[in-house]
This record gives C-alpha cells, sequence and structure tokens, in this order.
C-alpha cells in the first residue's frame, strides 16, 4: 500500500502538499483529482520516488519509494523519450532496464491500440505519442502504476481508446492504478475511488459510488462544491 | 451508453439489465457480457460492473456458470413483480406529479383517455 503520513512538499514558499494524510487503496482505479495546480504531480512523483519530501512520509509497502521501484510504474505528463527514437526502440529500452517488462502484453496493447512499433515519436501524433506511452507503462507488470495526466492534450477518440486499455489491463492484473487528472469527465465512470486535491490538501475522498449515493450529484459537481468552498 | 452521473454506476447497470428483461429483449438462457467486456464496452470499472452482476446472482436474475459465462436465469414469477414494481414505481410519480400541478382525479383521468391511444405504440 502507499502511504502518506503528514506529507508536506514546498516550491519556494508555494506549499505544493500541505499535511496531507492518505493511504490509497489496494487493487483500485483511483482518480487523483483537482486544479491545474493542486499538487496532483507533486503527489505522483514523491509515490514514485521523483520528488523529496520537505515534510512528513511516503512509504510503498512499508519501504521508500526508492527501494520500490521495481513495484513503481510512472507515466510522466512531460515526453522524457528521445524523439529520433521508434516505439520498437522505446521497448527493448524498457525491456532491458526493468526486469517485470512483459513482452506479450506490450504486444497485445500495441495492437489493440493500433500502433506500429517502427513509428518515430517525432513524427506520430499527440494521440499516437499517448498512446505509445501508456502503452509502455502498463506493459510492466507493476504493482502500482501512477498515470500522471495521461489524456492532456489529445483528442476524444484517442481518449476513449486510452480508457478502454487501462480497463483491460486492469482486468488482467492485481494492480492499483492512480490517474492523476483535470480531465475529470473522460474516466468518471472509471474509477473506483476519488482523491481531490485543492491547494496542496485533500478536501474530497471516497469510494465514487458511495459519493453519488450520499450526495445524489456527479462526481464533477461535487468537486466543483469543494472547490467553491476553498478547502475548508 | 451515458450513465446517469449522479447516481451510484452499480445501480444502474442493474436497472438497464431489468428493463431489458421487462422488455423481453433479454430472455432465460440468454448469455450476457462477460463483466470484463461490459466494463471495456461501456468504459465502467470492472470492480462496479463485478458489483453490478453480483447482486444480480444475488436477486436470482443470473447466474454465472465457470468458464462459460453469465446466463440469465430469471422466472416468470420474478418477471410479474419486477413488472409490478416498475409499474407502481411510474405510477407512483405520475400521481404525485399530477397531484401537485393541481388536477383532479377526473381531470387525470380524462387526459389519460384522451392520450392512451396516442402512446399506446409510442416510445
Amino acid at each position: 500500500m502507499i502511504i502518506f503520513e503528514k506529507a508536506g512538499k514546498n516550491f519556494g514558499r508555494t506549499p505544493a502538499l500541505n499535511n496531507v494524510n492518505l493511504s490509497l487503496p489496494e487493487g483500485k482505479i483511483i482518480g487523483l483529482f483537482g486544479p491545474n495546480g493542486a499538487g496532483k504531480s507533486t503527489l505522483l512523483k514523491a509515490a514514485a520516488g521523483l520528488v523529496r519530501l520537505s515534510s512528513g512520509r511516503v512509504t510503498v509497502d512499508g519501504k521508500a519509494p526508492r527501494q520500490r521501484r521495481t513495484r513503481l510504474a510512472y507515466l510522466p505528463e512531460q515526453n522524457t523519450l528521445p524523439s529520433n527514437w521508434t516505439i520498437k526502440r522505446a521497448a527493448e529500452f524498457y525491456r532491458a532496464f526493468f526486469a517485470d517488462w512483459d513482452n506479450k502484453r506490450y504486444e497485445k496493447q500495441m495492437e489493440f491500440l493500433n500502433l506500429k512499433d517502427d513509428l518515430r515519436f517525432a513524427r506520430i501524433s499527440r494521440g499516437q505519442r499517448a498512446k505509445a506511452k501508456l502503452v509502455l507503462t502498463l506493459a510492466r507488470q507493476a504493482r502500482y502504476i501512477l498515470l500522471d495526466e495521461p489524456f492532456s492534450g489529445i483528442d476524444i477518440l484517442a481518449r476513449e481508446e486510452i480508457s478502454k486499455a487501462l480497463v483491460r489491463d486492469y482486468s488482467e492484473g492485481q494492480q492499483t492504478i492512480v490517474v492523476a487528472t483535470h480531465e475529470i469527465d473522460e474516466i468518471e465512470n472509471l474509477v473506483e475511488h476519488i482523491i481531490f486535491l485543492d491547494n496542496g490538501r485533500i478536501t474530497v475522498l471516497g469510494d465514487a459510488d458511495e459519493l453519488r449515493r450520499q450526495e445524489g450529484k456527479s462526481i464533477v459537481a461535487i468537486m466543483k462544491e469543494a472547490f467553491r468552498d476553498g478547502g475548508k | 451508453m451515458d450513465f446517469d452521473a449522479t447516481r451510484p454506476i452499480y445501480l444502474q447497470i442493474i436497472e438497464l439489465y431489468k428493463r431489458a428483461l421487462l422488455t423481453g429483449e433479454l430472455k432465460s438462457g440468454d448469455k450476457i457480457l462477460s463483466q470484463r467486456n461490459y466494463a471495456e464496452q461501456y468504459k465502467v470499472n470492472p470492480n462496479t460492473v463485478q458489483r453490478a452482476y453480483r447482486e444480480m446472482e444475488a436477486l436470482g436474475l443470473v447466474e454465472t456458470l465457470r468458464g462459460q459465462g453469465t446466463f440469465v436465469t430469471v422466472t416468470k414469477k420474478q418477471l410479474r413483480t419486477m413488472k409490478e414494481e416498475t409499474a407502481e414505481n411510474a405510477l407512483h410519480s405520475f400521481i404525485y406529479e399530477m397531484k401537485t400541478l393541481g388536477f383532479t382525479l377526473a381531470a387525470v383521468l380524462t387526459k389519460v383517455q384522451e392520450n392512451w391511444e396516442k402512446e399506446a405504440n409510442g416510445r
């Protein structure tokens, strides 16, 4: 389980995370929602061991994230792969780097998402690039999958395909998937557990269907309300 | 398919299946989508689909046979009860609405009579 205890992170004087206490439920698809600048990326990066907290701590199955590298697959929002690489080259790189690389899974998802592996990152559309990044991340049999804005800047068809690829993959593994996004609509029905961050604080937390039942509102409406209340 | 975003998804999945049973779209013995295919097709969390299917099994509407799939097992008696319940609910909300609007029983009955034929084949 990934657990945050009194986690804080400041960038200069700006707090990105403010005394966050949180345990991410196992085996679920979790939506990490919130407006831009709410601290979603920082939270994910801290869980992935890519950001050092200013205070408090985060543990993955009882140890520091850096010691749990093999259990964590992280998809960054930015493009980190060289643009002259083909998808195939990137896959080979991943395979060499991560022992949990599952080539069958990679091939299946490539086929499912209609991607050719001789495509170069420099030449492909944003949608294709987003899909390729996702395939590379999901092809690892990591226990925890952390996705930072996987829908960022891509068209609605590619979004749908990505959502379906996520469901597909999830059904096949015993994974915990965290999706950080400000585009809630696309995956509203896909996430089972909701975390809403605003100004580095958690303002809404819980089971998605339970929240709908309690409030009689959509997740988006509940978020908006929490946002208006300004995290009180 | 678009779900109503303000209500639990698993309940809506059950309602959709119930409706299909009531309209005869699905009959006893029919095989329904596997949980996984349902989740993929409608982009719903697999655990949510599992919850809906589990409740339908508990209600005796479907049965899952290992390695073969999930099948409709609804009985005529269950269907009658479901039909009664659905009609009851529709009637309640209709009466409530008409009362709120201030219609008398006589006026409502006339209206129903006038519109019955028109709607008969509708929807």
